[in-house]
């Protein structure tokens, strides 16, 4: 479990863990739940298109998820965001399925890219998303405090920081980037779980932010963990494991509000 | 003269004319159905409903079972552990909904695992995820025109009372209305017309077909009758559209069609864009409940 071979995926599955732990933290507050299932999927033709023009795998991620980002804030401008959000869903899908038909790596590419694949990962890819991950938590940090005020109060956040647009913006912008790196390990269908699971647990456990932030992070590294050695153990695809393992995370924390609630 | 020699020899396809039958009923439920999860704003219940039912696809695959079965028997265990549940805050009800997802996809995935270790082909992911239209039995006809029927029907019964209790459910109940009962019966339909949609467009795309067509029809009608009407027309329009495209599509990349439900969703989406440019050239009043009763 522990061999060479291993050592890329249990490195990039830490970095991925780390990641969205904490993002899948404001995905829980700010109740931008669809959106974050949207964006990882919108970012899959990228990977697709990658494959057909033989480039890095990860460019083509990030590249579209820029793209989603900008197709969701354009789409729901007056209009339901959960429907914006919907249609590109359905729309990047249907344009990876497309890009890979053509490349003619149909079936099996799209298996890895749709449920992840922990065993191909390169050393390029393990430098590439390293530098994914730092972004992504540089930018965390850099608009945490507006981020979480806006979640508990719009108009507070607007009097204190400025234009809400802009921030829900780099907001998703923080979303798609952390997806697309997690899209090469645990698959485009089951990144968001791991964002919502171990998030929603940490809640329940405790009031204060910060410290529901670090829980979160470390509740999915568990999760990613235990995946990546059940995998390696069963040879079942790790996508299963973190769909169950992050819906036993949120099952717990629910028990807990509830009895918390019959409690007081 | 020649078009209308590959019309014909298009519609004597047998293939060809059960993805018509199938695909159109599809369209037409996800017509009447979606007008009402988008104005209840229920797209991502829709979308959690289509994704879980890939895991029944992939078992029917698995067990060598009637697909339809399948996509049907796992969104409606799906719609009722989301209906029990009843939690009605909308931001719970959101989280409630991302983990059932995930945890339907990941069964998805390992099902489809061992479709691949037992019938060594590689092709059932992509069956069941992105639909095979022209792969689907003549058997499945009687079952799937049942379906959309039994939906129809249920949609037509619970339009009015499921109106009143989105708007307020204190009025529903004054009025003899069982709310519970009719938000079942929604929940009900809305996983019959999902996995109609699934057969036709495969299980993750299906979301295009429920959601798009009602929601480029309600940016332009007034009224929610036309928007059912409007909404019927597109999705008819883009399935049998996207059938003929994929079918010519063989001329177009010799010995190779390009995928159904790429053409389906793509002429799907460009009605919503459409639906809105007209949308702002002129302006109307929103149909949907008014703005102090929205979830969100």
């Amino acid at each position: 479990m522990f061999a060479a071979f291993m050592l890329h995926a249990w490195l990039v599955a830490t970095m991925v863990a780390i990641v969205g732990g904490a993002v899948g933290f404001f995905v829980v507050a700010r109740r931008a739940a669809f959106a974050a299932h949207a964006l990882p999927l919108g970012a899959f033709p990228g990977a697709a298109a990658a494959s057909l023009l033989g480039v890095n795998e990860l460019l083509g991620l990030a590249l579209f998820s820029g793209v989603g980002v900008i197709a969701i804030t354009q789409l729901q401008r007056g209009e339901r965001r959960e429907v914006a959000s919907a249609l590109w869903l359905a729309f990047a899908l249907a344009l990876g399925v497309l890009l890979l038909s053509l490349s003619g790596a149909y079936a099996q590419s799209l298996y890895g890219l749709l449920f992840g694949e922990v065993l191909g990962i390169s050393r390029t890819q393990v430098f590439g998303i390293a530098l994914l991950s730092a972004l992504t938590l540089a930018l965390l940090a850099l608009l945490a405090r507006p981020l979480l005020l806006e979640s508990l109060s719009g108009d507070l956040a607007a009097a204190a920081f400025g234009r809400a647009r802009s921030l829900e913006g780099a907001f998703l912008l923080i979303v798609a980037l952390s997806t697309a790196m997690a899209v090469p390990v645990v698959g485009a269908l089951l990144v968001f779980s791991l964002m919502v699971g171990p998030a929603s647990a940490a809640r329940a456990y405790t009031n204060r932010p910060w410290r529901a932030l670090l829980l979160s992070v470390l509740l999915s590294m568990a999760v990613v963990w235990s995946a990546i050695a059940l995998t390696y153990l069963t040879d079942w695809p790790v996508g299963f494991f973190v769909g169950a393992l992050s819906a036993m995370c949120y099952v717990a924390g629910r028990r807990r509000s509830l009895l918390a609630g019959a409690g007081s | 003269m020649s078009v209308l020699l590959s019309a014909v020899e298009f519609l004597h396809n047998e293939p060809v004319r059960v993805a018509l039958i199938v695909g159109g009923g599809a369209a037409l439920v996800c017509a009447v159905v979606g007008v009402a999860t988008v104005m209840q704003r229920q797209s991502f219940a829709g979308h959690a409903l289509a994704d879980v039912s890939s895991a029944g696809g992939s078992a029917a695959y698995l067990l060598g079972l009637n697909p339809l079965l399948g996509f049907l028997g796992l969104a409606a265990a799906a719609a009722g552990v989301m209906e029990w549940s009843e939690i009605r805050e909308a931001r719970e009800r959101d989280l409630l909904t991302g983990v059932v997802l995930g945890a339907g996809l990941g069964l998805a995935a390992l099902l489809l695992y061992f479709a691949s270790t037992v019938h060594s082909a590689s092709g059932a992911a992509v069956a069941v995820l992105f639909g095979s239209m022209f792969t689907i039995p003549a058997a499945v006809v009687p079952l799937a025109l049942a379906v959309a029927l039994t939906a129809l029907t249920v949609s037509a019964l619970v339009h009015r009372p499921l109106l009143v209790s989105a708007l307020s459910v204190d009025l529903a109940r004054a009025q003899g209305i069982r709310v519970r009962a009719v938000s079942l019966a929604h929940a009900l339909a809305l996983a019959l017309a999902v996995s109609l949609a699934a057969m036709t467009v495969g299980a993750i795309l299906s979301t295009a077909l429920l959601i798009g067509p009602a929601a480029a029809a309600l940016r332009v009608a007034r009224r929610p009758a036309a928007a059912v009407a409007l909404a019927a027309a597109i999705g008819l329009g883009a399935t049998w559209g996207g059938i003929y495209l994929a079918y010519e599509s063989f001329y177009w990349t010799p010995g190779r069609g390009w995928p159904v439900s790429f053409f389906i969703v793509a002429l799907v989406f460009a009605a919503y864009l459409t639906a809105g440019a007209l949308a702002v050239r002129w302006p109307r009043r929103a149909v949907g409940l008014p703005s102090g009763c929205e979830a969100h």
